[in-house]
């Protein structure tokens, strides 16, 4: 420090903040942070809050998780019930259930601190693939997005099997079913399934073991991984700065919106209390995992409508309406009817996680990407993505079978082969059916750009022909609608060159030819108008 | 991943049609740029400012009175009082008053901090510029120039002899690992293929805890037995129930197809294993009508009157059944141990 | 069968059964109130099943067949006993009125009186299970968390934890035990319904019986507190994944939708 600064601070008492503040610069360098950060600026609109609202959910289940802890007993030992709730007296329990029950109805609050913890839990994996979704339909998973498009979807599946853990640590009839389910599933694993059974539950089933384990594992291990996770997507959105939609004013090259301090500062954090608190208020009116009407859990009882918790409803499905495939060989099983869908668990998700780079692979595009697309604008990609979210919605039905069949008084055998034969059909007629949508959309874009908005005025012409008028857009709406870029599909160029000598081209890149012609060609995207389009229909204004 | 074979004019970098539409002055389509700011009623009228302000107060005020609430409820309702709420109907006093009240102090904040935002705070919008992610290309040679004097000064490619043995050496440390989890459980052995059913153990009604005679057992009726001598206070009743959880049904002789099922059947009382040979739930949604028995987890079928077999559903091979007959003093007794393991398939069961 | 059965639960077909009902009642009402009186002062068991007869000949026959032995329609009633029909009538599921894959519980046509009368008839064909006093079923005194054992290891697999009803197969169902009387639950368990295994008492006590039906009353019945707020149709995971997502996830996005809107601007004049 110089001589001259030091003695200009003697001369000015600086405010007690700002004291503390350069004792903190002088150590952490915060001026140069704060430098940079200050007034970032974050684009306003209500899609991009999905996220927030995975972080504060996230949050919200940490402090209340740690609540928790406090009253949760994690052991398997058995104790007789002697609480308040009095229809289940004298029953036989683990201690972990013990616990609950405690922290349920003699804790006070206890009761809320669970229903905001496990209301908190649905809403962030709800909110995690509804903000994944926006991610995907918008493009913002394009360069330079990609590794934040891959650690949101680590997020997403960390947060599934946070989830489970923490739906099996009761020990309650619901969630002890939900485990024997996952048990039996890692027995069907060839060769080594029995050992990794054995390994993880100490023994045979249920043992005395699974809720200690599982109890490490969910409030230790996984979220762990996932706070790491979230930090690290939080400083890429900070350093790649947000996306935004195209407009007036918005380029590739900027970002437009409002400054972290004070505006975003004090909305993003506003956000946080509005979430807190309509999630506190549905703890208050809706209950959720009542144990004590499950009871206690024991291997040989159960109840119907034994489901897991909603974002492990598709894999229910899988499992529900799989064939019962089993190979006998050489003395060994082979058991396809529960392994193959244990296999196609994790590919459900893979397959809209690789797609970022499947679609970046076919395009060969190297550029960063700022501007999102309209989800019309890139058709192929769009209709993947409703197809997806059909493929895991026909699954999610699967996982409810019986409870669609006595709801809506359908047969439970009829569901089950309906959601066998959807799972393979309607994914591709969605498929179908949204490409169709979007390029309808761009063709009505593309009547607006050069034939203006329908007014809604119909005008009777001098010879008595009817029209409605047409309004010409603003320049802001013009630019808006041809702010997009279209891609061309790839050519293979001539297989043959100069030499007359044929050219090799390898099967990757006519497979790459094919499907950037199914994604950009003629039959996949409207050509946008041109500005000479614009100009010649315009110029004969008068017409209609 | 390599674009080789494509050449490079028909990669769409080069296609970027809006740039070029740019440099035309006369671009219809041209970006108009930022549209001029606009003010709010809150702007240009002090009192409307003064509104706000006052809503945004009162909000924070509200949610200091909401606090204030949570704390008295805390104090005030004992924690088993029930209370009538409409529509929702009996519900606990304690967590309805806390979670209101926290609920509305929380987003009361929110709100609070929001409509400022909304109302108070500047609304212009403001551009701000981005920068490359990528270094620009001196700062790439550098780093590659720094790393290259790095390796060299290590030495690492030239002692292959160090290099190699590291290698070595870091991929078989993880293994202390690996080895260390070999005691989370015992090895399978045959453990999955035995239960506690053995010659001459009496079939134990769960309802009652008395052993069942035939005449207990009605055609229609559904019976849950577990073997003589296990008892729920035994610390391993949950691993041995799991295993040895028993369906007792009875069915005409006549209407019973599978000849084996007969022969270990008792006067038509047959004895099937209660755990699902899917994934092991208690399957025991049997329709006395048609005899079969529904799981309620996946909805595996299984026809009672044909061994067991499976006629719908995921489920890949019948209950396993036990033998059954009926001891000197007239109680129903097991002849034997299940003939194949029960509950879920796994590799090793053949 | 689908279409039948989705006609049978049309809206409207409540209102049909219930004028074909009170038609029905009204009928036989006007025919055998007179009766009745002399009957009650007379309390003959062999008039009570003289007139069980008569109904018997109106409203069953043609299914179960003139002298209850069954026909293709319905099965044989020799031997199910009082207690089978007090069920089968007062919950309504007889007179069934189409087939289907199950019949299910409407509205009751007969008074009790009647449905006593069509109990002697059928019990008086061959023994079977007796239509349960007061005493038998009522909850009082029983014990309710080894009811709530019981229900688990007996009942819930088929109508869930709390008795909310649950699937059968081919569009069979396990009713919800919802408002159903003690005495009909009790009868339930006694004589199996339709697919319904029956629990008899050789098995299943009487005062299991009891105690199944007070912890089902503790934890669906009228008074049934359900502390953490809606019990959401005590359905587990699957309602409560939807309420999160409809007014969880619903409501926040409401909230985000306000957050990031534009504030009214001031109007250019």
């Amino acid at each position: 420090m110089s001589t001259t600064t030091a003695s200009s601070t003697e001369k000015r008492k600086a405010p007690a903040g700002e004291r503390v503040a350069d004792w903190a610069d002088g150590r952490l360098g915060i001026y140069s942070l704060a430098k940079a950060n200050m007034r970032k600026i974050f684009p306003d609109h209500w899609s991009f809050m999905l996220g927030e609202i995975c972080l504060y959910s996230f949050i919200i289940i940490i402090l209340t998780g740690v609540y928790l802890t406090l009253f949760f007993h994690p052991s398997m030992n058995e104790v007789e019930y002697h609480g308040s709730y009095v229809p289940l007296q004298g029953q036989l329990m683990s201690e972990a259930f013990n616990s609950t029950m405690h922290i349920s109805f003699d804790v006070r609050g206890g009761l809320l601190i669970r229903q905001i913890h496990h209301w908190a839990a649905l809403i962030f994996v709800a909110a995690m693939l509804v903000h994944m979704m926006r991610v995907f339909f918008t493009g913002a998973f394009r360069k330079p997005r990609e590794v934040n498009w891959l650690f949101g979807f680590l997020l997403l599946v960390l947060g599934m099997f946070t989830g489970f853990t923490g739906y099996s640590l009761p020990d309650d009839l619901l969630s002890g079913t939900g485990v024997r389910f996952m048990q039996g599933a890692v027995l069907s694993v060839p060769i080594v399934g029995t050992y990794l059974s054995m390994f993880l539950f100490g023994g045979e089933f249920p043992g005395g073991d699974f809720v200690a384990r599982f109890y490490s594992v969910h409030i230790l291990l996984l979220p762990g991984i996932m706070l790491g996770l979230v930090v690290a997507h939080l400083i890429l959105v900070f350093y790649h700065k947000h996306t935004q939609f195209a407009g007036p004013g918005k380029t590739n090259k900027n970002v437009v919106g409002m400054p972290l301090l004070p505006v975003y500062m004090a909305k993003a954090g506003g956000f946080f209390f509005l979430v807190f608190g309509v999630i506190a208020a549905i703890s208050a009116l809706a209950s959720i995992n009542p144990i004590w009407a499950l009871g206690p859990y024991r291997p040989d009882q159960v109840s119907t409508g034994a489901q897991p918790d909603w974002y492990m409803g598709f894999s229910e499905g899988l499992i529900r309406v799989m064939p019962g495939w089993e190979i006998n060989l050489w003395g060994h099983t082979l058991v396809l009817g529960v392994f193959i869908p244990l296999v196609i668990f994790p590919l459900v998700l893979v397959a809209i996680a690789v797609w970022p780079f499947i679609e970046s692979w076919v395009t060969g595009d190297k550029r960063e990407h700022h501007i999102l697309d309209r989800p019309r604008n890139a058709p192929t990609r769009t209709a993947f993505g409703v197809a997806w979210l059909t493929w895991y919605f026909v699954l999610l039905i699967g996982g409810g079978n019986d409870l669609w069949a006595t709801h809506f008084h359908l047969s439970i055998n009829s569901i089950t082969w309906f959601v066998r034969i959807a799972f393979f059909v309607a994914p591709v007629i969605a498929f179908i059916i949204t490409k169709r949508i979007c390029l309808g959309l761009q063709r009505r874009d593309k009547d607006k750009v050069l034939h203006g908005r329908e007014s809604g005025i119909i005008k009777r012409l001098p010879h008595g022909e009817f029209i409605e008028v047409h309004e010409p857009l603003s320049q802001e709406q013009l630019h808006t609608l041809t702010a997009h870029e279209q891609n061309k599909p790839l050519e293979l160029g001539p297989t043959v060159d100069e030499n007359g000598v044929e050219r090799k081209v390898k099967g990757s890149q006519k497979l790459r030819a094919k499907l950037s012609q199914g994604m950009y060609g003629e039959d996949s995207q409207i050509p946008k108008p041109t500005a000479e389009e614009y100009k010649e229909i315009t110029s004969g204004h008068g017409h209609h | 991943m390599s674009s080789q074979d494509i050449p490079e004019e028909n990669l769409p970098v080069a296609q970027a049609d809006g740039a070029d539409l740019e440099k035309h002055g006369d671009n219809p389509f041209a970006d108009p740029g930022l549209p001029p700011h606009e003010h709010r009623i809150q702007d240009i009228d002090e009192r409307a400012a003064k509104r706000s302000e006052r809503t945004v107060a009162f909000l924070f005020t509200l949610s200091m009175l909401a606090t204030i609430g949570f704390i008295a409820s805390y104090v005030a309702f004992p924690v088993d009082k029930s209370i009538y709420v409409w529509p929702i109907g009996h519900i606990s006093a304690l967590n309805f008053a806390l979670g209101m009240t926290l609920g509305v102090a929380l987003f009361c904040i929110g709100a609070g901090a929001v409509h400022w935002a909304r109302t108070l705070m500047s609304d212009e919008e403001i551009a701000d510029e981005r920068h490359a992610i990528e270094a620009p290309p001196e700062v790439k040679a550098k780093v590659l120039a720094d790393f290259k004097q790095g390796a060299k000064e290590s030495a690492i490619g030239r002692r292959k002899l160090i290099r190699n043995t590291m290698f070595g050496a870091l991929t078989l440390v993880p293994l202390s690992g690996v080895v260390l989890l070999r005691d989370l459980g015992p090895l399978p052995e045959d453990k999955l293929r035995h239960t506690l059913w053995a010659k001459g153990k009496l079939l134990v009604n769960q309802n009652t805890n008395e052993p069942l005679r035939p005449s207990d057992v009605a055609v229609g009726s559904l019976t849950f037995a577990k073997p003589e001598g296990l008892e729920e206070h035994d610390h391993d009743f949950q691993t041995q129930i799991a295993k040895a959880a028993l369906m007792i049904v009875r069915i005409e002789p006549d209407d019973i197809k599978d000849k084996q099922e007969l022969e270990w059947s008792h006067e038509g009382i047959v004895a099937y294993s209660k755990i699902c040979t899917h994934v092991g739930c208690p399957i025991s949604l049997y329709e006395q009508q048609t005899h079969h028995v529904l799981c309620p987890c996946h909805q595996s079928t299984f026809d009672l009157t044909d061994g067991a077999r499976v006629i719908f559903g995921p489920a890949g091979h019948a209950l396993p059944q036990l033998r059954i007959g009926v001891n000197e003093e007239g109680y129903l007794q097991a002849l034997g141990d299940f003939e194949e393991p029960v509950g879920p398939a796994f590799w090793e069961r053949g | 069968m689908k279409k039948l059965s989705a006609r049978r639960r049309h809206p409207l077909a409540a209102v049909v059964v219930l004028i074909l009902a009170l038609a029905a009642t009204g009928g036989l009402y006007a025919a055998f109130a007179p009766a009745d009186k002399a009957q009650a002062e007379e309390t003959s068991q062999s008039l009570a099943i003289e007139e069980g007869k008569k109904l018997y000949s109106v409203g069953c026959a043609s299914c179960h067949g003139t002298g209850g032995q069954g026909t293709t329609d319905g099965p044989s009633l020799v031997g199910v006993g009082s207690a089978a029909v007090d069920f089968q009538v007062g919950t309504g599921r007889m007179p069934a009125q189409q087939p289907g894959a199950q019949v299910p519980k409407k509205k009751n046509i007969y008074t009790q009186a009647q449905i006593d009368q069509l109990a002697a008839y059928i019990a008086s064909l061959g023994a079977g299970p007796v239509t349960p006093t007061d005493k038998q079923y009522s909850p009082e005194g029983a014990d309710i968390a080894k009811g709530g054992e019981l229900f688990r290891t007996n009942c819930a697999q088929c109508h869930n934890f709390t008795g909310e009803g649950g699937a059968l197969t081919k569009g069979k169902f396990a009713p919800s035990l919802e408002g159903v009387s003690p005495k009909h639950i009790y009868e339930a368990m006694q004589t199996g319904p339709q697919n319904m295994p029956s629990f008899p008492d050789t098995t299943m006590p009487e005062k299991q019986k009891k105690d199944i039906i007070a912890y089902l009353d503790a934890v669906n019945g009228e008074k049934t507190e359900s502390p953490g707020g809606l019990k959401l149709g005590g359905l587990g995971p699957v309602s409560e994944g939807l309420f999160a997502w409809i007014f969880g996830l619903g409501a926040l996005i409401a909230v985000a939708v306000w957050v990031a809107a534009r504030t009214a601007k001031a109007k250019k004049s």
